[in-house]
């Protein structure tokens, strides 16, 4: 497979504007990234960076100002399956359906699957995220990290080109967080599927990245791109690029106060 | 030992020793559920509480008219009973609130469905949003009532001019509260419906109304309210001329010929419908909706 045929997403030259009532707030400036087959991309900046902001663009929620977006080479131009966006609110889920029919839900309105197929592949994916026992729950009697399983789950089932996940865990406790990044990962190592993964803290985004991505603070300009060694790396390397990472976002002043998060 | 060293001993933390256990055996916890007796379950049942608290009401109202024993004034709530079953089985009351129930379901469901519209407009475009804004704040303060002359101009004696009333009141309180809960709908959930590619009216049905169920439910319950009260005034200025008319003319009927047992039969019916739909119909729709959901408590 040559280096072009699996590249997913392509953002190059991407400049995000908010227009407000009183001043124009530029979020991201002349971004580039390429995000590859199978890829687990991550985002990495201080809150406020613009991460949300690009994610959006890539979902077709916003247009850029200047540079363009695409997917497999088509240009994005508005919000569709083939990107699933995965949220760190536990909002995103529909409280009126149950579990499975959260899951079911997208493949059946955007006609991606049908009938039986989208039951049984929901139940699939439901499965691998252990959540078969609360297939036919309503998602205000689950936990946190439930919710963000199911989420999950849903936006996986549709087989996206890319998913697209602004700091999922963001809202979960410590404990339950470490459990969500290993169960990511695991899900990976089964799907391979294609992630782009925004995250604020460093330790999170050398756990789940293949590669790492570094953006400035405000308005986010392109610092870095890193090549992560995963979950599996030794833990000299894994300090090694920790340090490395805070340097460069922070310069090495602040490296030795803050062992790790950005924000 | 000088003071100070005593001072600085008493602060010390006390060491506590650590332990570790084994876990006590948790499996009889199941089995140590004590059943509620009956007459608790009795008290925790929300129906039964209210059941009872309408006989005490009765039962006061039954004490009351004996002791003031004037029944042109205040009739015994036996009586009431009496002349409304009367009136049910011949007839005559049952057709009333036919005809009455008749006119309000058409006003209620164009009302509806009209708000429905203006809404999904609203919800569309700026335009549409800006509309329904102005339009409500002017028209939202305007008494039923108070259209009812126009009515009769435009349509006539007759049930359209009750329907065209009936719609102004059940409309905006329900246009309103829709808006509202379409504009607090969760952004990450707005997000994900058009996400899976939903726009349009696809996007209204499918995430909007259920995200924003409880709002629209409040507007359905205050629409009802004013649907009905507006109905029975209506029809007491109404019937007048009719003749055909419904509950609120079965009221002035009786007034008219001094029958106030009837006076209160009739009352007694426009209250028992309210309380049905109220805390039956939309009672049923709140729990297997909004609460199932635990978007209310
Ligand atoms: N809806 C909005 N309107 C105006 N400015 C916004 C809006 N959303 C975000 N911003 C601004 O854009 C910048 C980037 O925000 P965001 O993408 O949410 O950052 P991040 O996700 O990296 O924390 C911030 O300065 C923020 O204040
Ligand atoms: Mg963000």
């Amino acid at each position: 497979m040559s280096d072009k045929d699996d590249l997913v997403l392509d953002v190059s030259g991407v400049t995000l504007q908010y227009k407000t009532p009183q001043y124009l707030v530029t979020a991201t400036y002349r971004v580039n990234l390429e995000v590859h087959q199978s890829d687990r991309f991550v985002l990495l900046g201080p809150s406020g960076c613009g991460k949300s902001t690009l994610l959006k663009a890539i979902g077709g929620f916003m247009e850029p100002v200047e540079g363009t977006i695409s997917l497999r080479g088509r240009p994005v131009t508005k919000p569709g399956p083939d990107r699933m966006m995965v949220f760190q609110e536990f909002e995103q889920l529909m409280p009126w359906k149950t579990v499975l029919g959260n899951v079911k839900f997208p493949m059946l309105a955007s006609g991606r699957f049908k009938g039986r197929d989208a039951h049984e592949r929901a139940l699939a994916a439901i499965d691998k995220v252990r959540l078969t026992k609360f297939t036919d729950v309503y998602p205000h009697m689950l936990s946190g990290g439930m919710k963000m399983r199911v989420a999950i789950a849903r936006a996986m089932a549709m087989e996206p080109d890319i998913l697209l996940m602004d700091e999922p865990f963001a809202a979960l406790d410590a404990l339950t967080r470490r459990k969500m990044q290993d169960e990511l990962l695991a899900l990976w190592e089964q799907v391979r599927f294609t992630m782009l993964f925004v995250t604020h803290s460093i330790e999170e985004a050398i756990v789940i990245g293949s590669r790492i991505m570094l953006l400035s603070p405000h308005p986010g300009r392109v610092r870095a791109e890193l090549n992560s060694p995963g979950p599996h790396g030794d833990e000299a390397e894994i300090s090694h690029l920790s340090k490395h990472i805070h340097d460069l976002l922070f310069g090495h002043e602040l490296s030795a106060r803050r062992p790790a998060g950005v924000a | 030992m000088n003071t100070n060293t005593m001072k600085k001993d008493a602060l010390k933390l006390r060491v506590r020793p650590e332990f570790e256990r084994d876990l006590v055996d948790a499996s009889t916890i199941g089995a140590a559920e004590i059943p509620l007796t009956p007459l608790q379950r009795l008290r925790n049942n929300t129906a039964f509480r209210r059941g009872a608290i309408l006989v005490m009401m009765a039962l006061i109202w039954q004490g009351y008219a004996l002791w003031l024993n004037n029944p042109l004034l205040f009739p015994t709530f036996s009586d009431t009973v009496t002349v409304m079953v009367r009136d049910f089985i011949n007839g005559e009351l049952l057709g009333r609130v036919m005809t009455s129930m008749k006119v309000l379901i058409i006003g209620y469901v164009i009302g509806v469905a009209l708000a429905a519209v203006l809404t999904t407009l609203a919800v569309a475009s700026r335009l549409g949003s800006d509309v329904l804004a102005t339009l409500t704040a002017m028209f939202n303060p305007l008494p039923a009532i108070a259209l009812l002359p126009l009515a009769l101009i435009w349509f006539g004696l007759g049930m359209w001019s009750l329907v065209f009333v009936l719609v102004h009141g059940v409309l905006w309180a329900i246009a309103l509260n829709t808006n509202s809960g379409f504009r607090s709908v969760p952004e990450t959930l707005r997000m994900s419906g058009r996400n899976y590619g939903l726009t349009g009216v696809r996007y209204v049905v499918l995430i909007l109304i259920p995200a924003a169920f409880p709002s629209i439910l409040t507007g359905l319950k205050i629409g009802w309210a004013f649907a009905w009260r507006t109905l029975i005034a209506a029809e007491l200025v109404f019937g007048v001329s009719s003749r055909s008319g419904g509950l609120g003319w079965y009221i002035f009927e009786a007034r008219e010929e001094l029958n106030t047992s009837s006076v209160f039969a009739g009352l007694l019916t426009v209250i028992v419908i309210g309380l049905l739909v109220e805390s039956v119909l939309f009672r049923a729709i709140e729990v297997r909706t909004v609460q199932k959901w635990g978007m209310q408590r």
